[in-house]
């Protein structure tokens, strides 16, 4: 215990093996989700393939924001000259790593359902800034200086360029201070995640106003980058959360412990919070002014086919981790971590719906085989891609300068 | 019997210090205390301290704080003279959230600090108890209770060994109370 400790031998350079059940199941549901994007998107129903369409952007802007999270996690733990995070920083590496695979799928998705107008079609379509057209629509030609193609275009290859750029910087700092040790990599990526966090801190926003604010592009909110900021730190930590626990279960990672997991459940817990706190921000204050063009949101969300599953978002994403995960033990326990953990990712998903669907498919919601199999097909390729990338560098940033006070970190 | 009250080890170095608890709990002999200037991860932990209770105060506090700042509104904006604040409902439940959460947090806070300084005896007017003044400068001190272990000597030596630079005999239990 304490400064008496005389920890075991850790073995830092093991690599985790990807092979066996978990590989097979991570293609498996690589090929439903094929399967069914396919069948979503050959089908002859209009209907149906902008609800696939609106199924892969949920799952891709999800994917990105999951890897993003990592990549804001790792800058955010060099910032902050943490320590506790020192042994598990592989894992947000990993995710990082594949921030740019996830940005060119997302890219590809927005930039396919734009140019079939099956996204995005409430501000890009014929006429709608022509004045002599009778399709002319004033407020969206008035926010077409900033809401028009080439612009939305420029700004998501730009922003997720960026972040890409940044993400892979970082991990590759990190893998190659394992190689020389040292305090270059570590000072250069203080320097970086510094900047990274500046550009990231005022982008995200901008891209959440374009990604899925815009789908409903005459309403506006301030507080709706936020809102999305929380709900892609909520869920990137509930993944790494995930992703701690069951590398643990398959015998790895025998450095980090509960003390470790703790911190985990303490910010999935205190971001959870923050989420509720920014959602409510949001819904009270357009509750309580009651303006026309502020209510049309949430008046959407209260018709009948939505209205359960609003409520149903709250339940999940506020109060089962404030209850579930109030007690101190309860975030030292894996198995309670990774129960609420998986149920966040649930409950943000569902967030990421109430957020889309009613701007795409609108009364036409469903939930289906191609909700399903969209969300396991990315599930499958993001713990295929992941674990791939984890399996190719030792588990243990063992060079990392804060590397033995993760060791020692007792709460 | 002797006067002595406490048998206090004081150390330079915390390693020094937890290497004595290690010694006396060896031979049976119980720590009544420790008294460091900095905190020492796990020495909660060691000595067998159950974790506080403060959360419980604290849980106490802020579901007061709730029900104070719930009936404040509910008396001010709907019972006693029932507001319109644009056309909303007399008792617009999401508007109390704001200010039921505030109170919450003031009562929780400033009930978790009253419980601290009430326990640790900290108010204004009371003489704090401290049973080694340099404890909170630059020494470890150990405390054990010289009426349950009885044989002097062998904690001295004890303490002695594991590298204390000063054992005192006291006959007074807070040296503050002087």
């Amino acid at each position: 215990m304490g400064t008496h400790n005389h920890h075991h031998d850790y073995n830092f350079s093991e690599k985790f093996q990807f092979a066996g059940i978990a590989k097979i199941l991570s293609l498996v549901g690589i090929a439903v989700g094929i399967i069914a994007i396919v069948m979503g998107l050959i089908s002859s129903d209009h209907i149906m393939v902008e609800r696939t369409y609106a199924n892969l952007l949920l799952m891709g802007y999800y994917f990105t924001c999951v890897c993003a999270a990592g990549a804001f996690f790792v800058a955010l733990q060099m910032v902050t000259q943490s320590g506790w995070s020192a042994g598990l920083l592989r894992i947000p590496q990993a995710m990082a790593g594949i921030l740019p695979i996830a940005a060119v799928i997302l890219l590809v998705i927005v930039g396919l359902g734009l140019t079939s107008h099956n996204l995005y079609h409430h501000w890009n379509a014929e006429g709608l800034t022509d004045p002599n057209s009778p399709a002319y629509d004033k407020l969206v030609a008035g926010k077409s200086a900033f809401l028009n193609v080439p612009g939305f275009l420029i700004r998501q290859i730009l922003f997720m360029g960026s972040y890409s750029i940044f993400a892979l910087i970082l991990t590759k700092l990190s893998y190659k201070e394992d190689l020389e040790g040292g305090l270059n990599s570590y000072k250069k990526s203080f320097k970086l995640s510094a900047i990274f966090l500046v550009i990231f801190g005022f982008t995200t926003p901008i891209w959440s106003f374009d990604t899925i604010m815009s789908l409903e592009a005459h309403w506006f909110s301030t507080m709706f980058g936020w809102y999305n900021f929380a709900a892609m730190w909520v869920s990137g930590i509930a993944t790494i959360v995930v992703i701690v626990i069951l590398v643990k279960k398959a015998g790895y990672l025998s450095w980090v412990n509960e003390n470790h997991l703790h911190d985990l459940g303490k910010l999935m817990f205190g971001f959870s919070i923050f989420w509720t706190y920014v959602w409510f921000a949001q819904f009270m204050l357009i509750w309580y002014s009651n303006i026309p063009e502020e209510t049309v949101y949430f008046y959407k969300r209260w018709e009948p086919e939505y209205k359960p599953w609003f409520w149903l978002s709250i339940i999940i994403n506020f109060v089962a981790p404030l209850l579930l995960l109030v007690d101190r033990d309860a975030k030292r326990k894996n198995g309670m971590m990774l129960f609420v953990a998986i149920l966040l990712l649930c409950g943000h998903w569902l967030d990421y719906y109430i957020m889309i669907m009613p701007g795409t498919v609108e009364s036409h919601r469903g939930f289906g085989y191609i909700e399903i199999g969209t969300a396991i097909g990315f599930v499958g390729l993001f713990t295929f891609l992941v674990m791939s990338k984890l399996s190719k560098h030792p588990l243990a940033p063992k060079n990392h300068p804060f590397m033995d006070e993760s060791l020692h970190h007792q709460i | 019997m002797s006067n002595t009250k406490y048998i206090l080890g004081s150390f330079a170095d915390p390693d020094d210090m937890m290497h004595g608890i290690e010694k006396l709990q060896a031979n049976n002999i119980s720590i009544y205390d420790c008294f460091t200037p900095m905190p020492i991860h796990g020495i909660e932990a060691k000595l067998g301290v159950k974790p506080s209770r403060l959360p419980i105060a604290a849980f106490c506090f802020g579901a007061l704080g709730t029900c104070l700042g719930f009936s404040l509104l509910y008396y001010t904006m709907a019972h006693d003279w029932p507001m319109n604040v644009g056309g909303k409902p007399s008792l617009p439940l999401p508007n109390f959230v704001p200010v039921t959460f505030e109170v919450t947090i003031l009562l929780c806070a400033l009930g978790m600090v009253a419980t601290f300084f009430f326990r640790n005896h900290l108010f204004p007017g009371r003489t704090p108890r401290v049973m080694d003044l340099r404890a909170s400068d630059d020494r470890f001190i150990i405390a054990v209770d010289a009426h349950e272990n009885t044989d002097h000597a062998l904690v001295e030596s004890l303490l002695n060994d594991a590298g204390a630079v000063e054992v005192k005999y006291n006959e007074r239990k807070y040296v503050s109370y002087e």
